[in-house]
């Protein structure tokens, strides 16, 4: 193929021939299938501890973009890769520092407004 | 039900003879230009060859004409601020009501961030990126169109705004609650914020293409440290625009959905967060300057490495300082905003973050130094801006420092030492860097090089009218005086401001000289002709073609071997006299077809926002619906791209044997 | 002239890094491309997470997510969408080897399934207007009606976008640009349902538990 000395790009369904494409797109659904219903198991059970819930929530979740990614996407760690993963790296890095900052920031601000009593108190005249 | 929702003729300020006078004058001046179109016959001419185009060379000289237009309405505005803080002291009032004087510092900044540095980096990246890089066009040609009329359609929203209804009040930045409707409940802010989300989508398809190109579609042997460092710092520049212009869509978006249907993301009741939307704005407006200050840097070690006739000196650490300020960028955001009230540690943090960028900055202007140390330096007109540019620009960059420093900027945040800062970096970064660069690649785009006497004079016009207009806005700040006065009592600002005004109208004469430039070089067209196609001696592929290059940019696809390519090849040139040179078989070009699509989809973007801000809603369903139909049929047409016969290129070729070098 | 070539001639069969090959396929450029303007939008949605994630508590004295979550529904609507990821899969597989019947078919089970999660999102939402709690009720829910609204926009784009290149191969067949949009299309597809797992999971099975 003369594309080979190229990278691929994501969701490349082409260099997968049929019957080997299907289970891999098979397999990825029974994955994300478990992994959902891990998460729904894990918001309303009693039997883990609070706090957990939430992380516990999150490493699934993030465990489910991977299935998508690398069996729907084919976005894997190959050579010929290195673009697509770069390219999704600094995605992530910027969806961090977005969520993460905002969040970090916000609160801080919150915390350092006024309580709502006083605020009251405030307006009253 | 109204049909024209909240539009009527009271949106015409017909009371205020300032604006019906700028107003007026552009509409005639519009029309002249216009009817002469017409008149001449041009019109078939400029559909074929320019408005449908899809040639990069042709939509960067026009990104680079909108911007210079608009540089004059920013400009114009500026010097209303000036004149109006030059009388307006005591107890005088000036000649500009409040309601005037608000929007038009609002204009000023949106105008100059939005429609006149981002179209100058844009145009100076769309015109010399892919002949840099070796290649015939950017990865996607259609796209560029569409992004070059939808900036187009947020330019004639803004511009309407003058004279059919207001703009906004806010400020650039348009900060609720101010912005909201409760506190802005006219057309301005809409103004502001659909002319924004049009043109930001523009903005955005062209930072995916241009990492695309830079990534994926450089010329062969072209690898990622043979390439030139203006093609580095678009690629830092294009990754930080895919990075941060959606925060902007979606924080625009949310005050929209403030304004139009109740939402209470930034509102003072039912728990909205005013805060928040400072906060996301900075996430976006921090990069934003550094998506604008990187190409102009790239400019510039361009030229540095050009008129000292030597390569560019640290390749690797202006490579590794161009992606440094890339992620750096996206550290610092919180320093816009140190006094809304967070604690000392993440202001700390930030303030850090703020210092450790100009590391990268300093690596740079020290890189460019030792460029023309050593070299033998022409002082044509664009090493006088680089050399304008790194004198002022350090100063203003140490200003930066200062104010990274979270106590210090308590004390004179939002004061007129912070816009004497910004315009400090701002000017001989941006400004100057796509001056130099226009002056540069002008030859190239247009087969003739540009008057050298009135660069000169536009140069020291705008190197010393700057100082003059910014210096004594540091002094003032410290003084006490906040931006965005229309008047004040403190008599002892008063000089300083007459000072400013002063260095407003040398501006105003370098603006002047510029234009000048540009008729004097057109009429001499012929003594200034550039025959070589390297009229520089430069150091890149662009100049081994003619001037200007034909659609298909290289008749052959260059191999590249090392880097600053075309040096390298001159170098080899005197090795290779003795070898017969091969003739090589001319191939057929495919390039893609011209289309409207761009242009039209850019018309209904103007009709569907302009029915937005007056609320006429079948109008914004047609808007949306025939840029559909329009997406539609250009989904299904038939042919895309067309054949350039061997012939033709083998013609062109013979007719410019000077020109073409490789 | 480009003597570089004679001199420096660069054998087929000699090793040439990626980053020196030249200019990639089209179809590999358009992906790419794709997949930029892909990461750009996550990065849109990252927007809307902060936004919601600040707000969620922001209830003025009205409903929570608590209060007014349909687990079953949610439940059914990720079942819908995975699906629907899952035949588009299969739709590109069988775009790649050219069975215009399979593409057709596997096209309509994914329009079928994506329209089914639409229109339970907007029962979803429309039992929640009914209750009162609508958008402009509270900063928690103007963030929760944007942010799942605007995946819920993307997703009815996408569903257009999907007839029409049911349209396109119908009158076009399997040429290289239709390819390379079914191509982008799938990329998109998938990335719905990619964004759509970071908003059940925090949004709603975390608006539950907590």
């Amino acid at each position: 193929m003369t594309d080979i000395r190229y990278d691929r790009a994501p969701g490349d369904a082409s260099a997968a021939a049929e019957p080997s494409g299907v289970l891999v797109y098979t397999t990825g659904l029974a994955l994300a299938v478990l992994l959902t219903a891990t998460s729904f198991w894990v918001a309303n059970t009693t039997l883990l501890w609070g706090p957990g819930v939430s992380i516990g929530l999150i490493v699934l979740a993030i465990a489910q973009m991977g299935v998508h990614l690398v069996f729907f996407l084919h976005v894997t760690t190959g050579p010929d890769n290195t673009n697509n993963v770069l390219a999704l790296a600094f995605g992530l890095l910027v969806v961090f520092l977005v969520i993460a900052g905002s969040v970090w920031i916000m609160t801080n601000l919150n915390d350092n407004l006024m309580p709502p009593e006083m605020m009251n108190m405030q307006m009253r005249h | 039900m109204n049909l024209l929702g909240k539009l009527d003729w009271s949106a015409v300020p017909f009371d205020q003879p300032i604006i019906m006078g700028a107003g007026g004058g552009v509409v005639l001046i519009i029309g002249a230009i216009l009817g002469w179109v017409v008149l001449k016959g041009y019109v078939p001419y400029l559909w074929r060859e320019w408005i449908t185009s899809v040639d990069h060379k042709r939509i960067g000289v026009m990104y680079l004409v909108l911007a210079l237009i608009m540089l004059l309405r920013g400009f114009s505005d500026a010097i209303m601020m000036r004149s109006q803080q030059a009388i307006a002291a005591g107890g005088a009032q000036g000649y500009l009501p409040p309601e005037h004087y608000d929007q038009i510092f609002s204009a000023h900044g949106t105008i100059m961030i939005f429609f006149v540095a981002m179209p100058l980096i844009i145009g100076l990246m769309n015109f010399a990126v892919p002949l840099q890089l070796g290649i015939r066009d950017v990865a996607f040609p259609t796209l560029n169109s569409v992004s070059l009329w939808l900036t187009a359609s947020g330019i004639l929203l803004i511009n309407v705004s003058l004279v059919v209804g207001e703009f906004a009040r806010t400020g650039w930045m348009a900060y609720p609650p101010l912005s909201e409707l409760q506190f802005s409940p006219g057309v301005g802010v809409d103004y502001y914020l659909w002319s924004l989300q049009i043109a930001g989508v523009g903005t955005l398809l062209t930072g995916i293409n241009f990492v695309t190109t830079i990534l994926k579609t450089r010329a062969p042997g072209m690898g990622y440290m043979r390439m030139p460092v203006f093609c580095w710092t678009a690629l830092g520049s294009s990754l930080s625009i895919v990075a941060v212009f959606p925060v902007l869509t979606a924080t625009l978006a949310m005050l929209l959905l403030d304004r139009y249907l109740g939402f209470h993301f930034f509102t003072i009741d039912a728990g909205g967060n005013p805060m928040m939307y400072v906060n996301l704005f900075w996430v976006w407006g921090h990069p934003e300057v550094y998506i604008l200050v990187l190409p102009a840097f790239g400019v510039f070690s361009e030229v540095a490495a050009t008129f000292s006739g030597k390569p560019l000196f640290g390749y690797r650490s202006m490579v590794a300082a161009t992606m440094a300020i890339c992620v750096l960028s996206m550290l610092v955001w919180l320093h816009h905003f140190f006094t809304m009230g967070a604690s000392a540690n993440v202001n700390a943090f930030f303030g850090m973050m703020s210092m450790i960028i100009g590391v990268p900055t300093g690596v740079k202007i020290f890189n460019w130094m030792f460029t023309m140390y050593g070299g033998r330096v022409r002082f044509s007109v664009p090493i006088l801006w680089l050399i304008g540019f790194m004198v002022t620009f350090v100063l203003g960059g140490l200003t930066g420092v200062l104010l990274a420093v979270p106590a210090v900027d308590w004390t004179v945040h939002n004061s007129l030492f912070l816009v004497a800062h910004f315009h400090h970096v701002i000017i001989p970064g941006v400004v100057f860097g796509c001056f130099a660069g226009y002056t540069y690649w002008f030859p190239k785009a247009f087969g003739f090089k540009l008057d050298e006497a009135w660069g000169r004079r536009a140069f020291w016009c705008w190197f010393i009218g700057f100082h003059l207009a910014f210096m004594p806005l540091y002094v003032v700040g410290l003084m006490g005086m906040t931006r965005r006065l229309q008047h004040y009592d403190v008599l002892a600002w008063q000089p300083w401001l007459l000072v400013a005004e002063a260095g407003a109208v040398i501006i105003l004469a370098g603006i002047v000289c510029q234009i000048m430039q540009f008729v004097v070089s057109i009429r001499n067209r012929e003594a200034l002709r550039d025959v070589t196609g390297d009229p520089w001696n430069g150091l890149t592929l662009e100049w081994s073609t003619a001037s200007p290059p034909p659609a298909w940019n290289f008749a052959f696809q260059p191999h590249v071997s090392a880097r600053d390519a075309f040096w390298f090849e001159k170098k080899l040139a005197p090795l290779k006299k003795g070898q017969a040179a091969e003739p090589r078989k001319y191939e057929p070009i495919e390039t893609p077809k011209s289309t409207p699509i761009g242009f039209v989809n850019a018309f209904f973007a103007v009709v569907f926002g302009f029915a937005a801000i007056w609320h006429i809603w079948w109008m914004a369903a047609f808007g949306i619906l025939g840029a559909f139909a329009a997406l539609l049929v250009f989904a299904f047409r038939d042919v895309e791209e067309v054949e350039i016969p061997a012939e033709t290129i083998a013609q062109f070729d013979r007719a410019h044997p000077l020109e073409v070098a490789l | 002239m480009n003597d570089a070539v004679a001199i420096y001639d660069v054998r087929q069969e000699a090793f040439v890094p990626a980053s020196e090959a030249g200019p990639a396929p089209k179809r590999i450029v358009v992906a790419y491309g794709f997949w930029i303007f892909l990461l750009s939008d996550i990065i849109m949605f990252s927007a809307l997470f902060a936004a919601y994630a600040v707000l969620v508590r922001n209830t003025a004295g009205g409903p929570s997510g608590a209060q007014l979550f349909n687990q079953v529904s949610v439940a059914l609507e990720t079942a819908c969408l995975l699906v629907s990821s899952y035949t588009c899969g299969l739709m590109s597989l069988a775009v790649a080897s050219r069975e215009r019947a399979a593409v057709y078919v596997r096209a309509l089970a994914t329009f079928v399934l994506g329209a089914a999660f639409l229109a339970l999102e907007l029962r979803e939402f429309a039992n929640m207007i009914a209750q009162g709690a609508t958008p402009q009720r509270s900063a928690f829910l103007s963030a929760f009606f944007a942010l799942v609204g605007c995946h819920g926009l993307h997703v009815t784009a996408g569903l257009i976008w999907l007839a029409v290149m049911m349209a396109q191969i119908a009158v076009r067949g399997f040429r290289a640009t239709v390819q390379r949009r079914l191509w982008c299309f799938a990329l998109f597809w998938h990335a719905l349902d990619i964004i759509w797992v970071g908003l059940f999971t925090v949004v709603y099975l975390m608006g539950v538990a907590s």
